[in-house]
């Protein structure tokens, strides 16, 4: 892996982290550099472990709810979302077709949320400094939806275990309504600082190649692996809620570079779009709670996997019941801590400014992989 | 008047009112920028945030003059004096109006080129004695980013001392009263614009310190008002360099009307507004991306604009 340096001159070890700009959170990055030259890298995480998993086997199954949304805290909702529908599973709970579309509309506008956080902070990482006060302008339109529903931003809790928590707040349809209408335009915005900017170009384009082979290999999902061309969505290849009964087209990059996988998220936010629009469309008055009883008892030795597509990819949970009201085992697959895998085979031979580039593009959220 | 008092008034002149203008264009730049991101910018502090200044100021005045213990002490401290002199001694040039100049001098051009050249070593000194990696990794892209921009900026002004035909920046700006020179020299001015960014280090130009990928590189390590030294040497430079771009291809003080000194304050402001401008529009470019840019495409069109102008003005010759 490593190759000689320039004229044997002696490597640099650079400590990248935990507390840097770029590395998004308590992320260490040991990289040995030739110059500015990449040779190899090694992470270090562990930062922000709170010891979730462990947690949940003391906690209650509705108890253990809000600690997920700790986990990738730029996108609680679909977090939520993974675990309430692994135990409904378990528990074999019908979803009433109001709760199911109100959840896909939540997790589809946090989608596009945790999308515009990575957009404006990944274009910051590269040195534009104004595509993340648009973004935030517009994910701030979220969130407020979000605080009129159930009354948090960030750290939601929006659902409940066989349906939702709250019914939704009489404007939400408008709300909603106008942030499809708006969104479009603002997404043009950006692509129009960014997309065909040159230097945007040249600092993305071929940076950080991820080939087919080596992200499936590597266990990465989401945009990351629909960047290098790899056609797998979780709501599509196996769909959860009703996103069997959306339309919607699951883009996919070519090169597998930081320009491609951008591209990628770009689009993702124009179908979450059509996606919500679509949800609107079925939204009916009607129950927001299946019959779950007081006390959540899934019957003993029974387990589920259940995997959603969250925002950074597939984000799974495993849950192991021992008949008691706690979970035996909460096994949480969050898709940051799989696709960082992929950050040293990216950043091989690459300069330290590209390795900025790619930890942006990988979209990492250290809640997620540390837990 | 007596000539002594009279350019005792025009040094200490020169010397406050870039030094309060520099100031000023921190509120400035944070005020334009918070215009263009939608956003409102310092408006707390005085009458629109205009008093920012003076509390940044006096901030950083009291806060702890801390010299890391495995710096390199007197390089350390020398370094962003450097850059404040040699910023400043190139003012010494710079042609405000008719006469108002500290020292009219006949190589005032290369006397602005020198000083400028000379400010790098502030950087690469900061860097290396800051014995920090960030920092020395910020000192060596400064070093290579100078070297190679160092050169074309020279010679795309070139063009303009041929058509002038003097190296004094009066005679330069004397030229320009029938046609500005960005009209014949638009190539030129188009190198010295990029070139200039890249003197002072703003944003699309701004590797060595590169907040998000070297932690503020070069100045990693400094604090208190040796940081902010390096940050009002910052623009300061971009003054200068808005000056200087002014005087040699947009005729300096000349204008129709309004008093000179006002013609050479609203052209210097236009250029400073367009830097700021340029800092919210563009992402950075990569260090070897910037290093082919200088050599392989800057350098050739500023060694063909010299070519081009020295044939013309050769035929033109009676």
């Amino acid at each position: 892996m490593a190759e000689a340096t320039f004229l044997d001159a002696n490597e640099l070890v650079l400590n990248m982290g935990p507390q840097h700009p770029a590395t998004h959170g308590v992320l260490r990055v040991k990289l040995r550099l030739d110059g500015e030259r990449v040779l190899g890298s090694e992470c270090v995480i562990g930062y922000l472990h709170r010891g979730v998993e462990k947690i949940a086997e003391n906690r209650t199954y509705a108890q253990f709810a809000p600690y997920t949304d700790r986990m990738d805290y730029v996108a609680a909702v679909t977090n939520g979302m993974g675990y309430c529908e692994a135990v409904e599973k378990l528990l074999g709970v019908e979803l009433p077709p109001r709760a199911q579309w109100t959840r896909m509309i939540l997790a589809e506008l946090q989608r596009i949320a945790s999308h515009l956080l990575w957009l404006g902070t990944h274009a910051l990482d590269l040195g534009a400094m104004t595509p993340v006060f648009y973004t935030f302008r517009e994910r701030e339109e979220i969130l407020n939806i979000f605080e009129n529903y159930c009354g948090a931003r960030l750290t939601t809790h929006a659902f409940r275990i066989g349906g939702l928590q709250y019914d939704l707040y009489d404007e939400f349809e408008a709300d909603v309504r106008k942030f499809c209408d708006d969104l479009p335009g603002k997404i043009d915005e950006y692509e129009q600082l960014l997309t065909t900017n040159r230097i945007w170009m040249e600092r993305t384009q071929g940076v950080g190649v991820l080939k087919p082979d080596d992200a499936i290999a590597l266990g990465v999902t989401g945009p990351v692996l629909r960047g290098s061309g790899v056609q797998w969505d979780v709501r599509k290849a196996q769909p959860y809620e009703a996103y069997a009964q959306v339309a919607f087209d699951v883009p996919i990059g070519r090169h597998g570079d930081t320009y491609d996988r951008y591209l990628v998220r770009l689009q993702e936010m124009r179908q979450s779009v059509r996606i919500i629009r679509q949800c609107l469309e079925r939204l009916e008055p009607g129950p927001i709670l299946g019959k779950v009883g007081k006390i959540i008892k899934p019957p003993a030795g029974t387990e589920v996997y259940h995997s959603i597509e969250g925002p950074k990819g597939e984000l799974g949970y495993f849950v192991v019941s021992d008949g008691t009201v706690n979970p035996y085992r909460v096994r949480i697959r969050p898709p940051s801590f799989l696709n960082l895998q992929a950050l040293d085979k990216m950043i091989q031979g690459q300069l330290v400014a590209d390795v900025v580039a790619i930890i942006g593009t990988i979209d990492i959220v250290l809640g997620e992989v540390d837990r | 008047m007596n000539p002594i008092v009279k350019s005792l008034i025009i040094l200490f002149l020169v010397i406050f009112i870039p030094l309060n203008v520099a100031a000023g264009l921190i509120w400035l730049e944070r005020r334009l920028l918070a215009l263009w991101q939608d956003r409102y910018g310092p408006n707390r502090v005085g009458p629109f945030g205009l008093l920012q200044v003076l509390a940044d100021m006096i901030k950083i005045f009291f806060k702890e003059d801390w010299i890391p213990p495995f710096a390199d002490k007197p390089v350390f401290v020398i370094a962003p004096a450097v850059i404040m002199v040699t910023v400043l001694m190139s003012y010494t040039v710079v042609p405000w109006a008719p006469g108002a100049t500290v020292a009219d001098m006949n190589i005032g051009l290369l006397f602005f080129l020198a000083m400028s050249s000379l400010g790098v070593y502030s950087i690469v000194l900061a860097g290396w004695a800051s014995a920090s990696k960030y920092s020395l990794l910020g000192g060596l892209r400064a070093s290579a980013q100078m070297l190679s921009y160092e050169v074309f900026m020279g010679l795309s002004l070139m063009g303009t001392v041929l058509l002038a035909g003097s190296f004094r920046l009066s005679d330069i700006v004397a030229a320009q009263r029938h046609m500005w020179f960005v009209i014949p020299q638009f190539l030129g001015f188009i190198l010295f614009l990029i070139a200039g960014l890249a003197e002072t280090r703003r944003l699309p130009f701004d590797l060595p310190e590169a907040e998000s990928e070297l932690v503020a590189g070069f100045h990693s390590e400094y604090s208190g008002m040796k940081f902010g030294m390096f940050f009002v040497g910052e623009y300061l430079g971009v003054i200068l360099i808005s000056a200087m771009i002014t005087v040699l291809f947009f005729g300096g003080w000349q204008g129709p009307w309004l008093p000179p000194i006002v013609w050479f304050v609203v052209k210097t402001l236009f250029f400073i507004c367009l830097f700021i401008l340029l800092r919210a529009a563009l992402p950075r470019p990569r260090f070897d991306q910037l290093m082919s840019w200088g050599w392989k495409i800057m350098l050739p069109l500023a060694l063909l604009n010299l070519l081009v102008t020295g044939a013309v003005v050769l035929a033109a010759r009676p």
